[in-house]
């Protein structure tokens, strides 16, 4: 079935994301509509939308608009872009393809909100996105689109960008808030650091992933209700989807939300076109690095958040990492876990410790001095993380990073602990490194 | 029954079970522990905001919506929640978080000096696994760095719990410890090249719940188990409490303690490690007398030499016996307990004859002030709403733990700052006003900010600045707290400012003072014209007359007022309780001339000193550690000072000198311990009424004065002429550094290199305009007498003054003091210019 592209209809346009190239295109028509409309009809077209948070946790994003409470000011809206989850490179692609229509976003939602300020926090690494995004928003300030007296009327939002220094927690919101702050990315406690309630220098904050926002103009041009006729039920509209590892043709693709499966997606001619080398799949992480594996059975599965919330993992970042039938399961789940080790903010002791103890474990096994023990003492150090290593899980952290490194394990394990037997094999000796450790 | 609950603030929770009544919007923590539950921390500390990350604290908690593990530190109680500390999973989880914390801890507890003290040891006793299952390598860092001169830091035992950084950060401003690296590596560390240089290092030492943080003075002294410990005051003018801790007759440490009322568990550095001055070879041990050989007084000679208490007493009586009264003086007795203060006070007025005692050291506010003003506790003053306003100098540098109650109560509590000081200080980000009248001018910029009436400009601000202060003085609680600022400006201005501020509804003081105990010196009676309990000799002696026989009829010489008699030749005996006049007092000539003409010069003190160094007798005494006794502090409470060790030699203890000269002359002064002052003066003192010695250290807030009145506040009726700076001249402001030449400082070793040298410090407008180098040495004038300085931008110095703090190596700016002024203009001549 034929559906609009909503994100990335200008990915294709060599100037799109030049203010000459979005105009022509159609841009900003979503912002003249939005300020012929008022705030709150704006906000109820969103509603209408019900659009899903696009950065994680699928919360809608018109719901959480309303979590502002009334007659707090200032307030703000942070823009989440520090895209780091392995596997995910769809807002890198939205800054760096279609900016304006970001900005668009952003301005639509400070309108919808009554705000006049937003931090647009840009992952350090993103070099080319930094300079694209700067450019747009020169654009954006000279022709009267962001600033004072946006298209000649009453509305002005200032938009401050902010470049990230390049650490994985930070696209955790409240982190994000403390590193724009100007303090070291860990995140905070909710509660009581809801950021709608205490956010960014203590007051409401909203912060909205990029994909999120680059949502909003084509929601408020062609109405809420156009939009959740796109998709499922509940997962309305397009998402992007970022396919990545052992297919034929890994990319990042606009597929209508909720109803488009897991296999049209990674064997689809038209998308990611099957695994690579005619091999089979292995398993694969449905929603980022942090997701619970699927397998085959699940291919059949749609792109549908609660479906896959209920099947015990979730569609999390939209990146979806491929493994085919080479791949050595140990390794990639050492792979994953040295991730979050190395990513871990410090903060919480569980995860600073225990994600290192794992990686450690995993790197003895890998290296041939397993112990049978180590497979029940893996679990159990993944239970002292996320008590009972259910779905989702419960943490004894602050933030979902440390029991993010539990996942690929009780995942791993489930299906190919036989693959981890043979690593530790008949060995019984006690592997005690003297050189100074293994990492 | 809701209203009765909201009434007393006290909500129904169920603990373990069991339901419970807590103060509503307790932290969940606090809670717990006040019904009995124990719930193991580390990252906690009610003194500094919550984090949450050491995770230990995690218990079951259900709000209604299903439990869920939370951390009990970072949640506060409401009704009807639930909380389960004790379940399996609780266990577990708690297990887990110790076994993680322990993974990469050394365990090299028997060589760590948190051994037996360490919480992270007891709680793994209490809580923790038996064994470990970490078979891999652990974590190393280099062992322990230096991050301050006196502060070690052990990165391998560090356990992350954000409390010394925190502690750094929030409650001192000095950020210079933070968290760098991430995850497993993870590290508490100092930028490069700039250490840990905060006033109040030392409380990190205390805060850390684990050996990675430990003290010069204190590494590898002593086992926790081998300390005795007592609860005492520290004696400075805040009366900081303290736990004094020894082994084998030997302080090793001092700790702070959790007062609510003064310090909350806080020091600084200048007192915690001042432990060292007391027990340094330095300290005088035996009397000594000027003579010409052992035991051998002769008052030609040209050094002191040891002799026997017998010998020097029989020379002071000797000089005592048929001397008019009124030809005696005694300087000094602020550094002295209450007890001991009653009993000089006693021997000098009711036995001597003399009146001619003086506590002060001519740089304090007159007794009217500092007892005739309605004065107000630090709690009081640090309450939501309230606005304080400062007539003080940097607090960091003088008043450690007021600054950081200041701090707490502007950062925290919305109380408001207005900051009148002659520099900016480290409230200045923290006020809401931060004004910096010029040396002279505070009484007529004070007039403006209360009356409203305000000029365009007045003392160097602009009426904007003051108006937009003035506003924060309606409708709330107004505190002043107060001091001699500047040397450099006379006491007259602030009692004007003073004066203005009585003109205020309601608003109450706290007067600062310079030395420990003057508080109790000015209650003790050790001033002239006062009596214990603030009679004085025209309407109290009455009170006294039965027991003080000699009492004298007039009242007598202040301090200045002494040492110009000394040096007239009217004085032939002077005592000095642990005063130093040659460093401390501000007309330096006039000390050398008093102490040079004084026949009997007697010193009462711990140490050798410029003065002590010219007297003809000199008597060793106790400090706070070897003595009983109490102390007042600038509240006018009165907390215990405790013996934990036995004094060097045979010092004594000063009231038993004060009793022994009295038992010489024929009297007995009736006082053969420290509560038989209490005795003599419970029924005589109108502010000491029920003032229960033997109870003192059952008292968590000791005994507060609370009675007012008696010497009245004598406000200054002709204001002074505004005097503008010319544009050659620069006004002249003398400061204090935490750390200077003073001999407690300087006697301890862990701090007597942290004073810096005498500098000029000027604003960078100011030092462009005379066109000199950075370092520069110049020549400064005032009314012809010079001193020769480098000079220093600061540009927390107001643009046409001058700063020189004060008893420092080099330069003695008291040089440019000039009597009878309000304020000192000085003129900087850049003295290679001068050559050229």
């Amino acid at each position: 079935m034929s559906i609009p592209l909503i994100t990335t209809s200008r990915w294709d346009v060599e100037d799109g994301h030049t203010l000459e190239g979005y105009l022509r295109t159609g841009g900003y028509e979503g912002l003249r509509r939005a300020i012929e409309m008022t705030p709150d009809q704006v906000h109820e077209e969103v509603k209408k939308a019900s659009l899903l948070g696009r950065g994680g946790a699928g919360f809608p994003a018109g719901i959480k608009w309303g979590f502002l409470p009334p007659d707090v000011w200032p307030r703000y809206l942070v823009v989440n872009g520090d895209e780091s989850e392995p596997g995910t490179y769809k807002d890198r692609l939205l800054i760096e393809r279609d900016p304006h229509q970001l900005i668009e976003g952003c301005v639509i939602t400070c309108f919808a909100l009554g705000l006049s300020q937003c931090f647009l926090y840009v992952r350090g690494e993103m070099a080319h996105g930094q300079e694209r995004v700067a450019a747009a928003l020169n654009e954006a300030y000279d022709h009267g689109y962001v600033g004072k007296n946006i298209l000649g009327t009453e509305l002005s939002v200032d938009v401050v960008l902010h470049w990230g220094a390049g650490a994985y927690i930070v696209g955790e919101e409240t982190a994000l808030i403390e590193s724009l702050e100007g303090n070291r990315g860990m995140p905070r406690l909710k509660p009581p650091f809801f950021p709608a309630s205490i956010g960014l220098y203590g007051k409401p904050t909203i912060v909205n992933n990029v994909e999120t926002l680059s949502n909003i103009p084509w929601i408020i041009e062609h109405g809420g209700d156009a939009f959740a006729k796109i998709g499922a039920e509940q997962s309305t509209g397009t998402r992007i989807f970022a396919v990545s590892g052992h297919v034929q043709n890994p990319g990042v693709f606009e597929v209508e939300f909720g109803t488009t499966t897991f296999r049209d997606l990674i064997m689809g001619e038209q998308y990611a076109g099957g695994i690579r080398d005619g091999n089979s799949i292995k398993a694969f992480i449905p929603g980022g690095a942090s997701a619970p594996w699927f397998f085959e059975e699940h291919l059949d599965i749609p792109l549908e958040k609660t479906v896959v919330d209920n099947e015990g993992s979730m569609l999390g970042s939209g990146a979806i990492v491929v493994m085919d039938e080479t791949t050595d399961i140990v390794k990639a789940c050492h792979n994953v876990v040295r991730f979050f080790s190395r990513e871990s903010c410090g903060k919480c002791t569980p995860c600073r410790e225990g994600t290192n103890w794992l990686e450690k474990i995993l790197d003895r096994i890998l290296n041939g001095y397993g112990r049978p023990e180590d497979i029940d003492l893996l679990l159990d150090v993944c239970d002292n993380i996320s008590p009972g290593i259910s779905w989702p899980p419960k943490q004894t952290t602050i933030c979902p990073l440390g029991p993010s490194a539990v996942s690929p394990i009780a995942s791993a394990l489930k299906r190919y602990r036989s693959e981890f037997d043979a690593y530790i094999g008949s060995n019984t000796v006690t592997p005690v490194s003297v050189d100074g450790g293994s990492s | 029954m809701t209203e009765i609950q909201q009434d007393s603030g006290l909500i129904t929770v169920t603990i373990d079970g069991q339901e419970v009544k807590v103060k509503s919007g307790e932290v969940l923590i606090d809670a717990c522990e006040e019904v009995g539950v124990d719930i193991p921390r580390f990252c906690y500390h009610k003194r500094m905001s919550q984090v949450g990350m050491c995770r230990m604290c995690i218990v079951e908690v259900d709000t209604g919506r299903g439990p869920s593990l939370q951390p009990s530190c970072m949640m506060d109680v409401s009704e009807g929640m639930i909380i389960d500390t004790q379940s399996e999973e609780i266990k577990k989880v708690q297990d887990g978080v110790l076994e993680f914390l322990l993974l990469n801890h050394p365990l090299d507890c028997p060589v760590c000096d948190k051994g037996g003290e360490c919480p992270l040891q007891d709680q793994t006793m209490a809580y923790g696994p038996g064994e470990t299952r970490f078979v891999e390598e652990k974590r190393h860092f280099e062992k322990p760095i230096p991050i301050s001169d006196n502060v070690y830091l052990d990165r391998e035992r560090c356990i992350l719990c954000d409390r010394c950084t925190r502690f750094a950060d929030e409650v001192v401003g000095d950020p210079l410890i933070q968290f760098i690296d991430r995850g497993n590596s993870t590290q508490v560390n100092t930028f490069p090249e700039d250490p840990f240089a905060s006033y109040f290092s030392g409380n990190i030492v205390q805060l850390c719940p684990v050996g990675a943080l430990t003290a010069k003075p204190y590494r590898f002294k002593a086992r926790p188990w081998d300390l005795e410990e007592i609860e005492s005051t520290y004696p400075n003018p805040l009366g900081d409490r303290i736990v004094v801790q020894s082994s084998r007759d030997q302080v090793l440490r001092l700790q702070g303690l959790d007062s609510e009322e003064v310090n909350w568990g806080w020091l600084c550095d200048k007192d915690r490690f001042s432990f060292e001055a007391f027990q340094s070879e330095y300290r005088l041990d035996n009397p000594l007398v000027r003579g010409g050989g052992l035991n051998k007084a002769d008052k030609s000679g040209s050094g002191l030499v040891a002799a026997s208490w017998a010998g020097a007493m029989s020379i002071i009586t000797e000089s005592l016996n048929g001397t008019d009264p009124d030809r005696v003086g005694v300087i000094g007795g602020s550094r002295l307990t209450n007890e001991s203060q009653y009993a000089w006070a006693k021997l000098a007025k009711g036995v001597i004859g003399t009146d001619h005692v003086s506590a002060d050291l001519g740089d304090e506010l007159p007794p009217h002030v500092l007892l005739g003003l309605p004065r107000a506790t630090i709690s009081e003053i640090c309450s939501p709403g309230n606005t304080v306003v400062l007539l003080t100098p940097d607090l960091k540098e003088e008043y450690g733990t007021l600054f950081i109650r200041l701090r707490d109560a502007a950062k925290n509590l919305g109380v408001n700052i207005i900051e009148l000081s002659p520099v900016k200080t480290a409230l200045s980000s923290d006020a809401v006003a931060s004004l910096h009248p010029l040396p002279g001018e505070i009484g007529n910029v004070v007039e403006a900010l209360v009356t409203g009436n305000i000029p365009r400009e007045v003392g160097g601000i602009s009426g904007e600045e003051i108006s937009q202060a003035h506003t924060y003085l309606k409708d709330t609680n107004v505190f002043v707290v107060v001091s001699r600022s500047s040397m450099g400006q006379s006491e007259v201005p602030i009692i004007e400012a003073l004066t203005s501020f009585q003109e205020l509804e309601n608003c109450r003081f706290l007067p600062l003072v310079r030395r420990a105990n003057t508080m109790g010196a000015l209650d003790m009676g050790m001033a002239p014209g006062l009596l214990p309990g603030r009679n004085t000799l025209s309407s109290g002696s009455s009170a006294f007359s039965d027991i003080w026989t000699n009492l004298p009829a007039e009242t007598g010489a202040n301090t200045k007022q002494i040492l110009q008699k000394a040096s007239d030749g009217e004085i032939d005996v002077l005592f000095l309780l642990g005063a130093d006049p040659l460093t401390d007092f501000p007309n330096k000539a006039l000390a050398e001339a008093a102490l040079q003409k004084v026949e009997t010069l007697v010193a009462v003190d711990l140490f050798v000193t410029p003065s002590v160094y010219e007297s003809d007798v000199v008597l060793p005494a106790t400090s706070f550690l070897e003595a009983d006794g109490s102390h007042t502090n600038v509240e006018g409470r009165i907390t215990p000072i405790r013996q934990k060790i036995t004094p060097p030699g045979t010092a004594r203890p000063d009231w038993m000198i004060a009793a022994e000269i009295a038992y010489r002359l024929g009297h007995d002064l009736e006082i053969t311990a420290p509560e038989d002052v209490w005795e003599e003066i419970s029924s005589r003192s109108s502010v000491h009424g029920d003032l229960n010695y033997g109870r003192l250290d059952d008292e968590p807030g000791g005994y507060l004065i609370t009675a007012t009145g008696r010497i009245p506040f004598v406000p200054v009726e002709e204001r002074i002429e505004t005097r503008p700076v010319d544009s050659y001249a620069m006004r002249l402001i003398l400061g204090r550094r935490m750390f200077d030449k003073g001999t407690i400082t300087q006697m301890s070793s862990s701090l007597s290199h942290l004073a810096e040298q005498s500098q000029l410090r000027i604003n960078q407008y100011d030092f462009e305009r005379l066109g000199i180098k950075e370092g520069a040495q110049v020549e400064v004038t005032s009314e012809g007498r010079n001193i020769s300085i480098s000079v220093k931008v600061d540009n927390r110095v107001p643009r046409s003054s001058a700063l020189i703090y004060r008893n420092l190596d080099g330069a003695d700016p008291r040089e440019l003091l000039i009597e009878g002024t309000h304020s000192i203009d000085i003129r900087i001549d850049p003295t290679s210019k001068a050559r050229s």
